[in-house]
């Protein structure tokens, strides 16, 4: 549905987007992550035809952003980053006026505001200003435009910042279940978010992208991703961390915490290791310490994010 | 068709937000009021004894000089202040059609203050018998010159997201464009030692850019094409530059 072909764009000698690829197919939730400059905004602006492209190209469907802006912007729903809004119009103008713009008509018209602002609960406040409005109320409101016409293509940049943690919830949800029936692109640096609603990821640092993969892949890329974390009781560090690197399939051992007599402990596998933890579990066993946590890593993301994003930066310097 | 409808749905949004906010009623009020104040006070309206509008409308383009850039200055300055631009330019509509759209609500709007000023004419009529026609054409002119400064006041207010700024640039051009045809700077070029042409010509040329004089002929009941060519152009210039400034924002 989405097809960004190296997209590129220039502030002044400054690129800020450089030679980015990506697609999105229907049915997809991409998740846009990286540090705040890194050109997230920048991109989707290209991807919606707000910006002109200074490079590659963007198709929407079959239409081009550059050669048929018209019909790709019609597939499009877009929530721009900080949710902007006309003031001094009410929720229902402002909808409508949305919803006309898009060229919906007669009971169109009505069908589409009805139900916006029936799947974004803001029946409370459909004759209110919208200035007059809480931070909550507006974002929904304008997150409420982007899905009036029910588009193919749905694009948001941080949809739920601002928003309280039941909001945030909702929100959520709510993009979760679109996306199987749409190709959506959210903009994020909450990490769980993406692990809440993505299907994929893509990290962008310095106008550049620097991964692309499922949120799985991505996390396995974590130097935690694999290890095992235990908890023994009753067993200083030390011996434990002596019988555990006597273990061929061990390469480390770190310490944790250490706190009444309680220790936690994480060993690192050597390479081409699986299962460590049963392998841990039967030398823990043999030895009769007494064991009250264990359990494999599965990687964090904010920790491979800081990786790619900070390495990336050092080299610059 | 598309074109039209959304024309048509810019200008709906565009006049409900004049109205919804205070800036109509005090466009209004503040218009009248020193409209009539100019008339009467400073035009010697009741001195003259006789029964025309020459000393209502010689006040108007002074008074759009100020009134119309002030109005004019939140048309595209607000969008890109508060960022709905984002939202205007990513919908599936041609960006002149919310450029027409704005213009058509701006020139309503000030069409409506002009109306406001009927009394003026209801007075003429009672203490005399003044020529309607010329009534009419003074009117005419005295929106086109309104429009004019609509259309240069548009320009400057998508050249920054600053109202202020935009304000301050619609009034020195709009003081330029009312200025250019009075002696102070006619003069000024007459003294000027230009040896490669005509003085004379040259000072024709440079008045020519006034709005003054085109909209005196129609005070006199003149319609000439040229003054009508001269308001249209400047009116299709500054829309079509807007476009232009828009459109190049959206690139960096």
């Amino acid at each position: 549905m989405i097809e960004a072909k190296n997209l590129k764009k220039w502030y002044g000698t400054n690129c800020a987007v450089n030679d980015v690829s990506f697609d999105v197919k229907k049915g997809e939730v991409l998740g846009f992550l990286g540090p705040n400059g890194a050109g997230k905004s920048t991109t989707m602006r290209m991807i919606t035809g707000f910006l002109h492209l200074d490079g590659g190209s963007v198709r929407i469907g079959e239409h081009s952003i550059e050669d048929e802006p018209v019909a790709a912007k019609a597939m499009m729903g877009y929530l721009p980053e900080n949710a902007p809004l006309y003031g001094d119009v009410s929720v229902e103008g402002f909808l409508g006026y949305i919803a006309k713009l898009r060229g919906l008509r007669g009971q169109d018209h009505k069908g589409a505001v009805a139900e916006a602002i029936e799947t974004c609960s803001l029946e409370s406040v459909r004759h209110k200003t919208i200035q007059t409005l809480s931070k909550g109320y507006r974002h929904r409101t304008c997150f409420a435009q982007s899905i009036l016409h029910d588009p193919d293509v749905l694009i948001m940049d941080e949809p739920t910042d601002g928003l309280d943690p039941n909001q945030k919830y909702e929100m959520r949800n709510l993009i979760k279940r679109m996306g199987e029936r749409k190709a959506i692109i959210i903009s994020t640096h909450i990490l769980e978010e993406v692990d809440a609603i993505c299907t994929r990821v893509i990290v962008i640092n310095n106008g550049e992208l620097v991964a692309d993969g499922l949120p799985s892949e991505l996390r396995e890329r974590s130097k935690i991703a694999g290890a095992v974390t235990m908890t023994i009781a009753r067993q200083p560090f030390e011996k434990i961390s002596q019988r555990l690197k006597d273990m061929t399939e061990v390469d480390k051992v770190v310490c944790l915490d250490q706190e009444n007599g309680v220790c936690r402990v994480r060993a690192f596998p050597a390479d081409d290791v699986d299962d460590l933890a049963g392998k841990l579990h039967g030398a823990v066993a043999q030895s009769g310490w007494a064991l009250t946590e264990l359990r494999t890593e599965q990687g964090r993301l904010d920790d491979v994010f800081r990786e790619i994003t900070s390495s990336e930066e050092g080299e610059e310097k | 068709m598309t074109a039209i409808r959304n024309i048509r749905a810019v200008t709906a949004k565009e006049l409900y937000c004049y109205f919804a906010s205070p800036v109509a009623y005090v466009f209004f009020i503040i218009f009248l009021m020193l409209m009539g104040f100019f008339t009467f006070m400073w035009g010697n309206f009741f001195e003259q004894g006789e029964a025309t509008l020459s000393s209502f409308f010689i006040w108007h383009p002074w008074l759009y000089l100020f009134l119309v850039p002030a109005m004019a200055m939140r048309l595209w300055s607000e969008e890109q202040q508060t960022g709905t631009i984002e939202l205007l330019f990513t919908l599936p509509i041609k960006p002149w059609h919310a450029i027409a759209g704005k213009y058509v609500a701006g020139s309503l709007f000030l069409g409506l203050a002009l109306v406001l000023t009927f009394p003026m004419v209801i007075s003429i009529n009672i203490l005399g018998n003044p020529d309607n026609g010329i009534v009419l054409t003074g009117y005419f002119g005295s929106f086109l010159t309104a429009a004019a400064f609509l259309a240069i006041g548009c320009l400057t207010s998508a050249l920054t997201r600053n109202q202020v700024i935009s304000f301050v640039i619609a009034v020195v051009i709009c003081l330029l464009a009312i200025l250019c045809g009075f002696p102070p700077v006619t003069d000024a070029v007459l003294d000027l030692e230009v040896a490669w042409i005509n003085i004379n010509t040259l000072v024709d040329f440079i008045a020519g850019f006034s709005v003054v004089p085109h909209f005196q002929t129609m005070q006199r009941g003149v319609v000439d094409v040229r003054d009508v060519l001269y308001f249209l152009s400047v009116i299709v210039f500054s829309l079509f530059a807007t476009g232009i400034v828009l459109r190049s924002k959206r690139s960096i």
